[in-house]
Order: structure tokens, then C-alpha cells, then sequence
């Protein structure tokens, strides 16, 4: 088995052989480490992504807005997410943002991921049909489970998710009312000896 | 009184950092102090006369086991080398997480012997390999067998009987990653599991010189004597796949110069410094000249720095000893500030390792404080300006600023991955080929030119929008940043430079681990020792903590 530590490294000095700068293949050796440690198949897209890099172009989506449409090419996704990643601090005021056709879009999710922990709100990405709940960088909860490559995804959408319960107010009020059964009522006596009982607080 | 850290622009100058010295802080102390109370066993030792085979130790401590897998193996001499492209070893060690099993240990026999080409698991944690030094083992052994005594003085030119090449830890050939033991408090200090590797080995070479010994004459031979094993340590070969290290690392290496900036602050900040205190601290400095004029080296360089060394310390000790007035208040400060006018860069590291001998309430907070989340600092605060980037350079990078690129000389080499090894090299950009494919370790070069670019952008433009078009200065700008939190992440010199003297970042490293007696083979690599006077693993539980300064050699 790989550490995460060699797929790292890996990753990076690829991803710099590949074309990119340092500085973006550092970025690419944290999130195929991220995507290999969630379970997904990081490592298989990259190859197979750098495979195809050579024979066939990739737009460079560099300014994010709301809908983003390639002109010839699809996006490449690791440009797309590098920017993607900083510019997420004007972004999150958007509800939506839509993309058409980002190349290997798994290679994509980690920069959201990522997103998502400097925002702090979950966000939801659509790939076609495979659906992600990115939870602060910590987890993702997916409908995809196969390993195997994503060489495309036409249509690409990212919800922001504002900071709020999952649940209704009754389930909370049901659930501390229970959670009240171990408070113990004080007496007179212990009451009046609490801190700051019995003083002036207009010293 | 309130004492100003010192300031990085010359702490972190490579002739400085190149000139730092073991103290309480270094890896190897702070180990053994961590593992004091574990139980020490020697679990397997299955060796032929000739001392091949395969030995298990190991430390315990309620339900946590590290075992220590050593695979001896018969090496001819012509393919004895100690350079990192060598295949075979005298001896090959891993730190297994937990009691190996039969299987385990026969998986690991394919495997550890082969170092780099092997494959270890997640339940394996560090990895090494050891090469005798055979004139020493094999006086050692004709000795014994003959029932004396080595020489001792033949043993304190050596200094080790076995000398490691490289320890590798941290997630290298499938070894676990550092996420899966980072929250066991007994490792929070860095480098733990690499040190109890060799401390390990170091017992492992006593044990199996004492058997050959042993078997090559049963009648006659004795053991090594328990005050000469301790005053022998394990040699180590380092060469330049230490020196990136520091640069890849920059808020681990923050934290390690911060931890002995504070403990220095602190330290120079007592107003009313105990008796006892004082007395600790000349016996100590005392003490450890022996360290100093028993240190053999045939490097020129090496040569210069020791006895300039010794110049300045003697002037140090007539000063203590004849002309300061120790009843004053901010003794240590006083004493720092005549070390900073009146000596030279080694003995003023040297002075400041010492100083720290007497203060355990300082030293020991600060030592769990050495390691780093690194992942933390990664992601580039892209909503800052322009302008707040250009502050970051003019500020802590002041000196670098300075150097003129357009200078063949500040360009003269460049870092690459060695293909036939994958260990970092240096070569100079001029003569040899491959510089486009440059590890991004140019720093001060890359700073200059983010640095210019900056200079001709718009301040209020946010990083994000910076970064569209300069993502090839990305990985500097995510160094500048980091630098803004950790004061001492940086190198402040030339790494490129035709001057650069790689070996002071190499001991920059080693002085950390708590390295002895460097000994440069050349500008690119040296030998050093580690655990030399350390206490045996049967004597831990009550060792002495000074034991560094009470070796024989």
C-alpha cells in the first residue's frame, strides 16, 4: 500500500512534469492525498487526466462567476480549481454557481472541499449524476462509490449551503426536555451561597 | 526587563544556522527523557557465530509496544559503502508499531534489507541501515575474544562501531503516515521514533560484538565493559537529501528556532539567577570541552571552526572565572550581550546551548511545542492585498531583497532530484545539464522576483487576482505568508548562491537531533555521532540528564 505521503510527492512532482507551476502542483499533491484518504480514486484520474493532457487541449477558466461556459475546450480542472479555491471568499455570497464541462471532474472536488473548510458551509457538488456533500473538509458524503475514472462531467453545479440545523425546533425542544432529567433542583440555602449571591454588584 | 527575540536576519543566516550546537532541546534528550520509564526488553536475539541473523528489542509502556527489527547480514567488503546509492548494509533495522509477529518479521526480512526498493506498511514506522566501522568491530572483537579490554583510544578516534546512512520515517516506502500516530503524547516532541531507532541500533551493536566475541573464543572472551559501551554512540553519514528538508518544512523549522529563541528570551529575563544555577552552568560549559578538544576531524574547515572555538571559549571562562561580577542582576543577559560583541558565531551557539543546562521549568514546556501541523498553514490567505504581500517582503525579508540576481555568482546552482536514487543534489547551473528541471528550493531568488512583480501591481488588488497571472511565483507566496506567523521559517541567505556551504544545513538539522562532533567530508556531506555518553537502556530509569557532558572521549 502507498502512504499518503508518497502519493503526495507523487502527485506533485507529476503534476510539475505535467506543466504547472510548483505552486499548483503543491496544491495538486495535497488534494490527490485528500481524495485518496476519502475513499476516492485520486490517484486513477490524475494518471489517466496527464495521459490524455498530452494529446488534447484544456480550456483555463480563470475568473469564477455564476455560470461558467467553455468557448472550444473542456475546462481543465485543476486550473478551474485552483481559482476556483481563491477566489472562494468573493463566491460565497452566491447561492449557485453552474460549469459546463469540466475534464475529470473528481480532480476538481478536492479544491471544493477545500472551499468549504476556508468558508466554513458545507457545499454541495453535482457532477452529472453523481452527487457530493462536501462537510467542512472533514467528510464527504457521496452517492458515488466506484472506482473508477470521470473523464467528464457536462454539468457541474455548486450550492452553497448557509450555516443552519438540520433538524426542527420540536426535535430540539423533545430532545433537551429529556436532557433535563439530570439537573437536580438546589435547595434555598445553596442558592443564596452561589457566586455573586448576597453582594452588591455596584462596586 | 523585557528581552527582544533575536532577530532572524541573523539568526537564520546559514553561517549561523551552520554553527548551532546540540542543548536540552535536541531530539535525542528529549527522547530519552520521554522513555525513561518504559520497560526495555530484548524480545529475540538470533544470531550465528559470525553475528548474522535477526535480533528484536523493545520499549513498553502499558498497552503501547515500539519493537525494533534488526536483519544482520554478511557483507563483503567491496560492497561495504556508506554513500546513499549503495544496495547492502551490514546490518538493516524498522520500527515496528506493536509485538511483530512470526509472519510479520519474515515479511519484514524480504523487505527491510532492501531499504529504498522495499515495500514496509503502515505498521512499520521508521527504517534504517548501519555499515560497521571495521576497525573498530573488529578490534573490538579480537579484544574481547582475548579477554581485554579495546583500546580506548582507538575507540574514542572512531567514536561508534556502527555508522547508519540514512533514517527514514514519516510515510517513505509505504512506512505509516505521521497522521496515523501524530496524537500519542510520548511522540509529540519531533523525530521521537527516529531517535529510538538508533538508540536501539546502538544497543544492537554492543550485543552482537559482545556474541561474536563470544563465540569465536568461549573461553577466554569477556564483555565489553558497560563504561566503554556508553561512551560509544552510532555514527551517521548525512549528505545533501538532509538539506531541503529545512526549506520543504518552514513552520516546523519556525518552531524548532523559536522554541531556542524563547528559551534564550527567557533565560536572559531572570533578574535574580540562582547560585546553584550558575554553578550547573560553568560545570556543564566545563565539562564539555572534553566534547570539543577529543573531536576529530580532517576537514580544514572543521578544523578553523574548533579551534576558534576554543579561542573564544577560553576567553569566556577567563571572563566568569576572573572578571564578571556575578552578583549583579540579568546575569545572562549580561553575559549574552558580551558573547554577541565579543566571539564568534560558533561559540556564541555554543554559549546559548549552555545556557540552557540549569532551566528545566523553561526548556521542558517548549520541547512539545517543536513539532508543526503544517496542513494548517497551507491554504494562501488569497482575500489579502497586494500591498499587504509587498509589506510581508519589505519586512521579513529584508536582506534577501538585497541580493542582485543579475549576478552569474548568486545564480550559480541550482537543487534537482538525482534520477538514479531520487535523493536531492546540487549542481552548478553553468556546467552541468537539467537546470530546467530545478526543485523550487530558490528561495531567495523566487522572493526577488514575486517581489518585482509586485512592485509594478496594483496595491489594493486582492492575492486572488494576483494570482490569475503569477501562478508561477504560487509557491512563494504561499512561503511569505507562513513566514508572517513563523518569524524563523526562513533560510535568510542563498541557497543558489556560488558561496552556499550546503553542510550548514545539514547541521543546522543535526545539531537539533543532538549530533556530536561533526565531521565534514567535504562541502556536501559529514559524519557525526549520536548517543555518544548516553546512559544504556537498563540504566534509563535513574539516568543522569547532563550525561552529554560526562563522556570519556
Amino acid at each position: 500500500m502507498k502512504s499518503l505521503s508518497e502519493i503526495d510527492t507523487t502527485s506533485k512532482r507529476a503534476s510539475k512534469a505535467a506543466g504547472y507551476s510548483w505552486g499548483i502542483a503543491e496544491e495538486v499533491g495535497k488534494n490527490i492525498r485528500l481524495l485518496e484518504m476519502f475513499g476516492l480514486p485520486g490517484i486513477k484520474n490524475l494518471n489517466d487526466f496527464y495521459k490524455k493532457k498530452r494529446e488534447q487541449q484544456f480550456e483555463n477558466l480563470n475568473l469564477i462567476s455564476v455560470n461558467n461556459k467553455t468557448v472550444k475546450f473542456e475546462f481543465c480542472p485543476i486550473i478551474c480549481g485552483t481559482n476556483f479555491l481563491d477566489q472562494i471568499k468573493s463566491l460565497e455570497n452566491l447561492k449557485e454557481i453552474k460549469f459546463e464541462k469540466i475534464a475529470y471532474p473528481l480532480l476538481f472536488l478536492p479544491f471544493v472541499s477545500r472551499a468549504s473548510e476556508i468558508i466554513g458551509k458545507r457545499l454541495y457538488l453535482k457532477l452529472d449524476g453523481n452527487n457530493f456533500l462536501l462537510n467542512f473538509n472533514n467528510n464527504i458524503f457521496s452517492n458515488f462509490f466506484k472506482n473508477e475514472i470521470i473523464k467528464v462531467a457536462n454539468d457541474v453545479s455548486i450550492k452553497f449551503l448557509e450555516n443552519s440545523n438540520l433538524f426542527s425546533e420540536n426535535d430540539w425542544k423533545e430532545l433537551y426536555k429529556l436532557s433535563e432529567n439530570i439537573f437536580v433542583e438546589e435547595s434555598d440555602s445553596l442558592k443564596q451561597s452561589a457566586a455573586g449571591a448576597g453582594l452588591t454588584d455596584n462596586d | 526587563m523585557n528581552v527582544e527575540l533575536r532577530n532572524p536576519n541573523v539568526i537564520m543566516k546559514l553561517s549561523r544556522l551552520g554553527s548551532f550546537h546540540q542543548s536540552k532541546l535536541s531530539f535525542l534528550r528529549s527522547f530519552l527523557k520521554e522513555f525513561k520509564d518504559w520497560e526495555y526488553k530484548r524480545d529475540l536475539f538470533e544470531l550465528d557465530q559470525f553475528g548474522y541473523g535477526t535480533a528484536v528489542y523493545s520499549f513498553k509502556k502499558n498497552t503501547r509496544v515500539y519493537s525494533l527489527v534488526c536483519f544482520a547480514n554478511e557483507l563483503s567488503e567491496n560492497e561495504r559503502s556508506d554513500r546513499v546509492i549503495a544496495t547492502k548494509w551490514d546490518a538493516a533495522f524498522v520500527l515496528h508499531d506493536g509485538v511483530p509477529t512470526k509472519q510479520d518479521i519474515e515479511r519484514l526480512r524480504n523487505e527491510v534489507p532492501k531499504q529504498e526498493i522495499g515495500r514496509l506498511s503502515y505498521k512499520e514506522l521508521t527504517l534504517s541501515r548501519a555499515n560497521k566501522s571495521v576497525r573498530a568491530f573488529d578490534h573490538v572483537v579480537k579484544s574481547l575474544s582475548e579477554g581485554n579490554q579495546p583500546n580506548i583510544e582507538l575507540l574514542s578516534k572512531v567514536g561508534y562501531l556502527y555508522r547508519t546512512t540514512a533514517v527514514y520515517g514519516s510515510g517513505k516506502f509505504g512506512l505509516a503516515d505521521r497522521f496515523r500516530i501524530k496524537n500519542r503524547q510520548e511522540i509529540y516532541g519531533p523525530f521521537r521514533l527516529e531517535m529510538m531507532l538508533v538508540y536501539l541500533v546502538r544497543q544492537f551493536t554492543f550485543d552482537q560484538v559482545n556474541h561474536v566475541a563470544k563465540h569465536k573464543n568461549p573461553r577466554r572472551a569477556v564483555a565489553l565493559d558497560t563504561e566503554i559501551s556508553r561512551n560509544l554512540g552510532i555514527g551517521n553519514s548525512t549528505g545533501l537529501g538532509m538539506a531541503p528538508f529545512i526549506v520543504n518544512h518552514p513552520t516546523l523549522l519556525s518552531n524548532w528556532i523559536l522554541a531556542r529563541e524563547t528559551a534564550l528570551k527567557t533565560i536572559r529575563e531572570i533578574k535574580n539567577v540562582r547560585l546553584e544555577d550558575i554553578k550547573l552552568f560553568k560545570s556543564c560549559l566545563k565539562k564539555s570541552i572534553k566534547n570539543i578538544t577529543s573531536w576529530n576531524t580532517d576537514s580544514g574547515y572543521q578544523k578553523k571552526k574548533i579551534k576558534s572555538l576554543l579561542n573564544d571559549l577560553n576567553k569566556f571562562i577567563q571572563l566568569i572565572e576572573k572578571d564578571f561580577n556575578f552578583s549583579k542582576e540579568f546575569i545572562f543577559n549580561h553575559l549574552y550581550l558580551w558573547i554577541e560583541e565579543n566571539l564568534g558565531d560558533e561559540c556564541i551557539e555554543y554559549i546559548v546551548s549552555m545556557m540552557m543546562e540549569p532551566y528545566d521549568d523553561i526548556v521542558n514546556p517548549l520541547i512539545n511545542q517543536m513539532s508543526s501541523e503544517e496542513e494548517k498553514y497551507f491554504n494562501i490567505p488569497t482575500s489579502k492585498t497586494v500591498a499587504d504581500l509587498k509589506n510581508i517582503l519589505e519586512t521579513k525579508y529584508s536582506e534577501i531583497l538585497k541580493i542582485d540576481f543579475s549576478k552569474k555568482k548568486n545564480n550559480q546552482n541550482f537543487w534537482f532530484i538525482s534520477k538514479n536514487k531520487e535523493e536531492p543534489r546540487m549542481a552548478d547551473r553553468f556546467k552541468e545539464n537539467g537546470s530546467e528541471l530545478e526543485q523550487p528550493l530558490a528561495i531567495a531568488r523566487d522572493i526577488k522576483k514575486l517581489y518585482e512583480v509586485l512592485s509594478v501591481s496594483k496595491n489594493s488588488s486582492t492575492i486572488d487576482k494576483f494570482l490569475v497571472n503569477n501562478n508561477d511565483l504560487r509557491h512563494v507566496v504561499r512561503r511569505a505568508f507562513v513566514i508572517e506567523k513563523f518569524p524563523y521559517s526562513e533560510i535568510q541567505d542563498n541557497t543558489i548562491s556560488h558561496s552556499i556551504v550546503p553542510i550548514d544545513m545539514l547541521r543546522l538539522k543535526l545539531s537539533f537531533f543532538g549530533a556530536l562532533k561533526f565531521d565534514p567530508r567535504s562541502d556536501k556531506w559529514l559524519r557525526i555521532n549520536l548517543f555518544q555518553g548516553a546512559p544504556l537502556p537498563q540504566e534509563l530509569k535513574n539516568h543522569d540528564s547532563y550525561w552529554v557532558y560526562n563522556s570519556l572521549n
